[in-house]
């Protein structure tokens, strides 16, 4: 069954169920019950299928599996080639795996505009999908910034009160950096002649002047999306008013291709470059890392005090992506899966109590654990997993990155890993203020514990979690020999560099 | 001097799109107000006609003396502007029958100004070219004020005519110039004369300097915007969308075949005021938008801003920018015709409305025409995968290519501005609360057009070949 397009599959299903709610029509009751069940149906064989890319994914080949290749723009080189390694292949699942929660998780909270709100997130999941799959530049750039449409609709249509900004802010942050990544983009079609990924990979042989500039467009447009201080501010604004779905995909997988542009694209095709800004990256991640911990700690909004750890968190990313040895990139893509289902479920926690009570203060709450004990025993794992406690995905991708930059340069390595004490002081006091304590708010005493549906939600999560910090094995075997390759690519064309400049 | 049959068959839509036009002219004349529906249909399914006739059977070569011109380009060209005027004259109907001047003598001045631009696009001589372009905006400021009793209308109509008899002789006084040092006014000869050196000297210079400024009022590039958003909101809406159209188009061409063809030799000299002019449009286009509340007015400066992109394309002198510039000219012409179609059906209480706010929460009321404008306002902010996304990398691709780096860089900064403004049409009918309902549309020709359009941007979207390969081709003309 090789021949079965399977990632095209995965990419465009959501779409044909978009297609479908889009031409659902009748009273409005019916409309979004179908639409709702539509969406999930959609969701859930797309996320079926994908599962076969894991099963059927060689796990000894560095090189891309299940690729397609197709020409599309001829008259630009412009083809569809797509194809996933070791390191977009789990990138594809979390995609996959967040759509149909997220679904699950607007079921009831998501009232008004059901069918588009449905055809939003059928569009936003294929544009994930493709993006992680395409080994083409301008395919690449297209679904990255196709993103963008169906996210400012979600958070401006079904957002909280200061939508608008946000959702301007959010859109018009990336499309800055965007764009100057196209124009990089142009400039190595140019170079090369065609935009096909693996090509460029071979032929692309810039001089340095040019990889650091081409470089810094990329850099321009990863490092918001990532995002990195000091382009994070757009972050807790889109984050907090986004409705809960929207933070969980925001948070789950599109903070995740920032870190995954730079080890797809950046490193690879400017690996000069690379080693000459490696500093910057771990300077500005460094600073992300407590200076947004610090932020974190003051928080009096829920969903801003998690938007700010996921800051810190992908500071970590960035550090185990560029310190480029073998721990430290495969820590980096562990912590981006552990970050996206963690704080996912993080998100989603705060929109289990924000249906109930409409209000993200965290002084609103206190003493949950008394009406709501599943509610807590949830919160708790999460807590616990995003704060890096052994046996749970946090800690597995944290301990990688921070080992990997010890080998690299131990003083970046210790600067991290004061984070871990920071994010475990600010997860902690959340907790204690909304979960401990004496229920003595009128409000809360009539809240009820989880429902059947919102625990379906979160126990493929807990479940996944678990698995993770238990045998991190079975997702970092698979990565190897791509992580492997990616770094071996690095370390020869260095080399090259080097002999280059050294002979006369 | 021989004129042969062959003159006559390369001319033949110009010549057939001119005898049509006379005939309505005197059907009109002796039925009276009566023939308006017949003549409006007519007159359409002439320009469509006439379009045809470009391709059957398709014919190159030069024509009356080498004054005219034909080749791939220019019939590429024309057939855009000639589906634009075909297109602009469906969807005038309603409105004009709303305000109470539905006349006949519409349809025939637009199929008038459309027989000038299609001479403008094939003019191979300063001669040719002048009186193509005179007749056109003879044609478009009697249009401008048709509108007769509206104070906009009219004061839309002089000030256009007044800053455009400027521009008219700035370009004449260029024209002199160049005849002056070069010896002789067909492409041709200024062509050889620029090429032996016998012409290159600081008069032709100056004089090439006065014909681009002149062209530049016609393509509404800054410096010379000014009358454009008041000419804009004034005129009548379905004569904004002709505006905006199919005249853009024809001075495009024509800006194009001067400047790659006898004044090739003088890249260097024109290409900085290109680039300057394309600089300056892109960024006033984006900025001076932001704050608009006049929808017209907001495509006005629109336009301007893709101008400036076009104008980028036309600056890298490459066959590779003249591929895009009608590339980006195809996709613009369905987009805008999509945005007015769809202005055109605002109205409420059977009042026409032209401000953004009038369309808030459209997207409740009117799902399909909101959905249409989102199409339209994604695509020309150029925001993948739609396809006014296509029409900008093309565009950046030729510029990146020419080396032209700096404006490439201001262009995508000025293409991130100007989607705000685009992005505030789609916040207004999206996010806010709705506003007094708008006028279910009847179904009619500019919901068709709506329609047409946003389906067309979704094919160019996920298919840009086949439209690449016209360009292509088109571009190629203009090398061989």
């Amino acid at each position: 069954m090789s021949s079965w397009p399977i990632l095209s599959l995965v990419t465009f299903l959501p779409l044909v169920g978009a297609l479908f709610c889009l031409v659902v029509n009748g009273p409005k009751e019916a409309v979004d019950r179908n639409c709702r069940s539509v969406a999930l149906l959609t969701s859930l064989v797309t996320f079926l299928i994908s599962i076969l890319l894991w099963v059927r994914f060689d796990p000894t080949k560095a090189g891309f599996q299940f690729e397609e290749n197709l020409a599309w723009v001829p008259a630009l080189n412009i083809g569809y080639h797509v194809g996933i390694d070791g390191i977009s292949l789990f990138f594809v699942l979390l995609s996959t795996l967040l759509t149909p929660i997220c679904i699950l998780a607007s079921w009831e909270s998501v009232k008004v505009r059901v069918k588009e709100y449905m055809v939003a997130f059928l569009v936003l999941e294929t544009f994930m999908v493709g993006m992680f799959c395409a080994l083409d530049l301008a395919l690449f750039y297209i679904f990255f910034e196709g993103v963008l449409i169906p996210m400012f609709l979600i958070i401006g249509v079904w957002g909280g009160k200061r939508r608008v900004y946000a959702a301007f802010k959010f859109f018009l942050y990336t499309l800055l950096g965007s764009v100057l990544m196209l124009l990089a983009i142009i400039a190595i079609y140019w170079h090369v002649g065609t935009t096909d990924l693996p090509t460029a990979m071979e032929k692309l042989n810039l001089p340095f002047t040019w990889q650091c500039w081409l470089w810094l467009a990329f850099f321009a447009s990863f490092s918001v999306k990532v995002p990195m201080w000091p382009v994070h501010t757009w972050l807790p604004d889109a984050h907090v008013e986004a409705p809960t779905a929207g933070s969980v995909i925001l948070a789950g997988v599109l903070l995740k291709m920032g870190g995954y542009g730079f080890l797809r694209y950046s490193i690879p095709l400017m690996p000069e470059a690379t080693q000459y800004f490696a500093p910057l990256v771990f300077g500005l991640s460094i600073v992300a890392v407590i200076y947004t911990s610090l932020v974190a700690l003051v928080q009096e909004d829920m969903k801003k005090l998690i938007a700010y750890s996921s800051v810190a968190h992908m500071g970590f990313v960035t550090i185990g992506a560029f310190v480029m040895n073998m721990q430290g990139v495969q820590g980096s893509i562990f912590q981006m899966l552990s970050h996206g289902i963690v704080s996912a479920a993080l998100f989603l926690c705060v929109g289990v109590v924000y249906d109930r009570m409409h209000t993200r203060e965290i002084a609103a709450y206190g003493g949950l654990v008394h009406r709501m004990p599943r509610y807590a025993f949830t919160f708790l794992f999460f807590t616990l997993a995003s704060v890096g406690l052994p046996g749970l995905s946090g800690f597995v991708g944290e301990f990688l990155v921070l080992l990997g930059a010890f080998k690299a340069n131990t003083w970046v390595a210790f600067l991290a890993a004061t984070g871990l004490i920071l994010g475990a002081a600010y997860a902690l006091w959340l907790y204690r203020k909304i979960v401990f304590g004496e229920l003595t708010k009128d409000s809360l005493k009539g809240i009820l514990d989880m429902n059947k549906r919102e625990i379906a939600v979160f126990l493929p999560l807990v479940l996944l979690t678990l698995w993770m910090g238990i045998y991190p094995n079975s997702f970092l075997d698979p990565m190897a020999p791509a992580v492997d390759k990616l770094i071996g690519d690095y370390q020869a064309a260095l080399k090259l560099a080097r002999t280059a400049a050294l002979a006369p | 001097m021989i004129l042969g049959l062959e003159s006559w068959v390369l001319a033949r839509p110009e010549i057939f799109l001119a005898a049509a036009t006379g005939l309505l002219l005197i059907y009109g004349v002796v039925r009276g107000e009566v023939a308006t529906p017949f003549v409006s249909v007519m007159t359409s399914v002439v320009l469509l006609a006439t379009a045809v006739l470009l391709f059957m059977p398709y014919r190159e070569g030069t024509a009356f003396a080498s004054l005219f011109i034909v080749d791939r380009l220019t019939t590429t060209m024309k057939a855009l502007v000639l589906v634009g005027s075909a297109i602009a004259i469906l969807m005038s109907r309603a409105y004009f029958e709303q305000v109470k001047a539905w006349r006949f003598e519409y349809p025939l001045l637009v199929a008038l100004a459309t027989l000038g631009m299609m001479l403008m696009i094939s003019a191979n001589d300063l001669m040719s070219l002048y009186v193509g372009l005179e007749l056109q905006s003879l044609a478009l400021y009697v249009i401008a004020a048709f509108q007769r009793d509206s104070v906009r209308s009219t004061e839309a109509g002089v000030k256009y005519f007044v800053l455009g008899s400027v521009a008219s002789g700035m370009l004449l006084f260029g024209a002199s110039l160049i005849y002056g040092f070069c010896g002789g006014t067909a492409f041709v000869q200024i062509s050889r004369a620029l090429l032996d050196g016998r012409g290159a000297e600081i008069g032709t210079t100056i004089g090439l300097v006065f014909v681009v400024a002149g062209l530049a009022f016609k393509v509404s590039a800054v410096p010379f915007h000014m009358w454009t958003p008041d000419v804009y909101e004034g005129a009548p809406t379905p004569v904004t969308a002709l505006f905006a159209v199919a005249p853009k188009i024809a001075a495009m061409s024509l800006l194009v075949s001067v400047l790659m063809g006898p004044f090739k030799p003088l890249f260097g000299q024109w290409q900085q005021i290109i680039v300057v002019a394309s600089v300056l449009s892109m960024a006033l286009g984006a900025f001076a938008a932001l704050r608009q509340q006049n929808i017209k007015r907001l495509m006005a400066y629109s336009s301007i801003g893709n101008v400036g992109y076009v104008l980028l394309g036309l600056a890298s002198g490459s066959e590779k920018g003249i591929e895009a510039v009608v590339f980006y000219l195809a996709i613009y012409l369905v987009m805008t015709l999509g945005v007015f179609a769809t202005i055109l059906m605002m109205k409420r209480r059977d009042v026409m409305l032209e401000n953004i706010s009038d369309l808030a929460g459209l997207a409740r009321s009117q799902p399909m025409m909101a959905f249409a404008m989102l199409i339209f306002m994604f695509s020309l902010a150029g925001i993948p995968p739609l396809a006014g996304f296509w029409g900008k990398l093309y565009i950046f691709i030729a510029a990146v290519e020419a080396k032209l780096y700096i404006p490439a860089v201001l262009g995508v900064l000025a293409s991130v501005v100007a989607s705000y403004y685009y992005l505030r049409i789609v916040k207004v009918m999206y996010f806010d609360e709705p506003a007094e309902e708008i006028d279910r549309p009847v179904f009619g020709i500019n919901r068709a057009v709506a329609l047409v359009a946003a389906f067309l941007v979704a094919v160019f979207s996920l298919l840009p070949q086949p439209l690449s390969l016209i360009a292509a081709a088109a571009a190629k003309g203009l090398f061989s």
